[in-house]
């Protein structure tokens, strides 16, 4: 019996394995990796879907390089990424802060975490709903307080940040957990010995928080920032782009140029120009924020 | 547990009221779209500053389930427009079904091969289906879309389904990580006893995990559920459209002037529900597997 396990355990596993990779393996292979091939070289055809993809080599790129509508989607994204992680960070630090340092309650954790369990369109259409020029809540407590309505989808200039808004509150209870599961790893000893030499909070924050919270929230920066690049749902469902191209976001520029257009080639062109500024923040962010080591060693 | 002083209690009085704040501003806007379904449409206007539902009424969730009369939506200010609810929620209902189930189990079985197996080139291999997670999903949409075009299945169960059947990244990886911390002497045992891998997997192994498995099962039919992007360009067809897509499209039709708000909230009410209802169930579960994998 011995012999026989020694006997696997040198040879391996390998057959076996391959039956319980094999499903997995195929997908992958066919909706992940054959697509990220694919995109690549659609990228350098011409493709409408009705003939096949023509050759252009790097036709596609040179329009991107010349194409108004893409370097303000680009800009577009790149504000509401900038407001939206912005906010969401600063919201979600102080969630995690005050509940690391107040309860342990699993309740207000789950009920802090509600919002980002619901799909993406019906928090839109809730704020649609709150935000509505007419009979919209928000813009009755603005006018009882004395201020002029606003129409926050509505407007070029208040689109983009009310987009980004909307998307804090579905995020903020979610990036607070990641921040909080950053902050339990924090010893408690060290804030004990803090407190004994009579630290105030704020300085225990500055001083020993922030600083040990460093990696986690390197991490957290990193996902939350590529997510916040791919938004769609929302602009989607409320703005569809508009008004004019205000929030013509990145990914909603991709759509309409497959989907709506047809331009297959040009819409991957898009794709890789995407992927390509989100692969080099990540590794600039990594790098920068010093994700890998950590203060407490 | 707590290391803050007790001293300035004030400061903690403030903390409080901050944190209590937040919890209200996450939770005030489903009261609020509790509030617009509930009222009657026509009303609404009128007392658009008013804290409760206006002229209390379920008028708004019979329109969106189809079991008001066309004279009963119009007098509650409702557009006669025709939203086919149950088949919508059929629809979804289903679609999350099948991926979780062929999502979860394909990828345990990938994720047991990964954590038990030992065969040359397993980290390398596990390495690329890692590097997965970091291609954004409209990377792979475009030719997705055109392979499911081409097997001639868009606007079908198969082409919405599809692509999450397999495996996701973020799923084996969460299994992995559980199978790993399994103590191989269970495993030894059941081979010494002429036990196969089929027998290890299916009855030591997926027993064992059976609360990561629940955890993930869960994640997966809440993602699934709230997909948007992939069934809009796969499935817009009335027979096969999923709530989320049956929404956008809700949203589009309803009219400049004089739009049926109660009816919209009471179909994204209706369509948040079961997430809401399997959260409240399950939620800790939830909460704790998101401290525990810090990704996702």
């Amino acid at each position: 019996m011995r012999t026989s396990t020694e006997h696997r355990r040198r040879a391996g596993d390998l057959p076996v394995a391959m039956v319980f990779l094999l499903p997995a393996a195929v997908g992958f292979a066919v909706f992940y990796l054959w697509p990220t091939l694919r995109t690549m070289y659609l990228s350098l055809t011409d493709y409408s879907l009705l003939a096949p993809p023509e050759w252009v080599g790097a036709g596609n790129y040179e329009r991107l390089l010349g194409d108004r509508l893409f370097w303000n989607s680009l800009k577009v994204t790149v504000e509401y990424v900038v407001i939206n992680i912005g906010v969401q960070t600063v919201v979600a630090l102080g969630m995690a802060v005050l509940m690391h340092r107040l309860t342990r309650s699993g309740l207000i954790r789950g009920v802090l975490l509600l919002p980002y369990l619901v799909a993406n369109v019906v928090v839109a259409l809730i704020w649609y709903t709150m935000l509505d020029a007419q009979l919209g809540i928000v813009n009755q407590a603005l006018e009882w307080i004395g201020l002029d309505p606003v129409a926050f989808f509505g407007e070029t200039s208040t689109a983009i940040p009310t987009i980004a808004l909307v998307n804090v509150w579905r995020h903020m209870g979610y990036t607070a957990l990641l921040i909080f599961a950053g902050l339990q790893a924090i010893p408690k000893t060290v804030y004990e010995a803090a407190a004994t030499d009579g630290a105030s909070e704020a300085r225990m924050f500055w001083r020993i928080t922030l600083p040990l919270l460093r990696p986690a929230l390197a991490l957290v920066l990193v996902l939350t920032i590529i997510g916040s690049f791919q938004i769609f749902d929302t602009v989607a469902v409320t703005t569809k782009g508009g008004p004019i191209n205000a929030t013509r976001v990145i990914y909603y520029y991709i759509y309409e140029q497959a989907f709506q257009r047809f331009n297959f080639g040009y819409a991957a062109a898009v794709c890789v120009a995407l992927f390509a500024i989100l692969a080099t923040l990540a590794l600039l962010q990594l790098k920068l924020l010093r994700a890998g080591d950590s203060d407490l060693d | 547990m707590n290391p803050a002083p007790r001293r300035l209690s004030w400061q903690r009085m403030a903390a409080w009221a901050i944190l209590v704040l937040f919890v209200l501003i996450t939770l005030l806007p489903f009261y609020w779209m509790l509030r617009i379904s509930l009222s009657n449409n026509r009303t609404l206007f009128a007392n658009a500053g008013s804290l409760l539902p206006t002229d209390f009424t379920f008028g708004a969730f019979k329109r969106v389930l189809g079991i008001a009369t066309l004279a009963e939506a119009t007098a509650e200010g409702g557009s006669g427009a025709n939203i086919n609810f149950w088949r919508y929620l059929a629809n979804s209902v289903a679609t999350s079904a099948v991926i979780t189930v062929c999502q979860v189990f394909f990828s345990a079985m990938a994720a047991y091969a990964f954590a038990r197996l030992r065969w040359p080139g397993r980290e390398k291999v596990f390495f690329v289906f890692l590097t997965a997670l970091m291609v954004p999903p409209i990377f792979t949409a475009l030719p997705n879309f055109v392979t499911v075009k081409q097997l001639g299945l868009l606007n079908t169960y198969a082409g919405i389904v599809l692509p999450y059947l397999f495996m996701t990244p973020f799923a084996v990886f969460f299994l992995r990580q559980f199978f790993l911390n399994i103590s191989r002497e269970v495993e030894e045992a059941a081979i010494v006893d002429g036990a196969g891998h089929a027998h290890i997997f299916f009855r030591l192994i997926v027993p064992m995990s059976s609360a990561p498995i629940a955890t993930i099962s869960l994640l997966v039919y809440i993602g699934a559920w709230n997909e948007y992007f992939w069934p809009l360009l796969v499935g817009q067809e009335d027979e096969v459209r999923v709530l989320t897509v049956a929404l956008g499209i809700f949203r589009a039709q309803t009219p400049q002037a004089g739009p049926d708000w109660s009816g919209l909230m009471a179909a994204t009410l209706l369509a948040a529900l079961p997430v809401i209802a399997l959260f409240t169930i399950f939620g800790r579960w939830i909460v704790n597997s998101i401290q525990f994998s810090g990704i996702k």
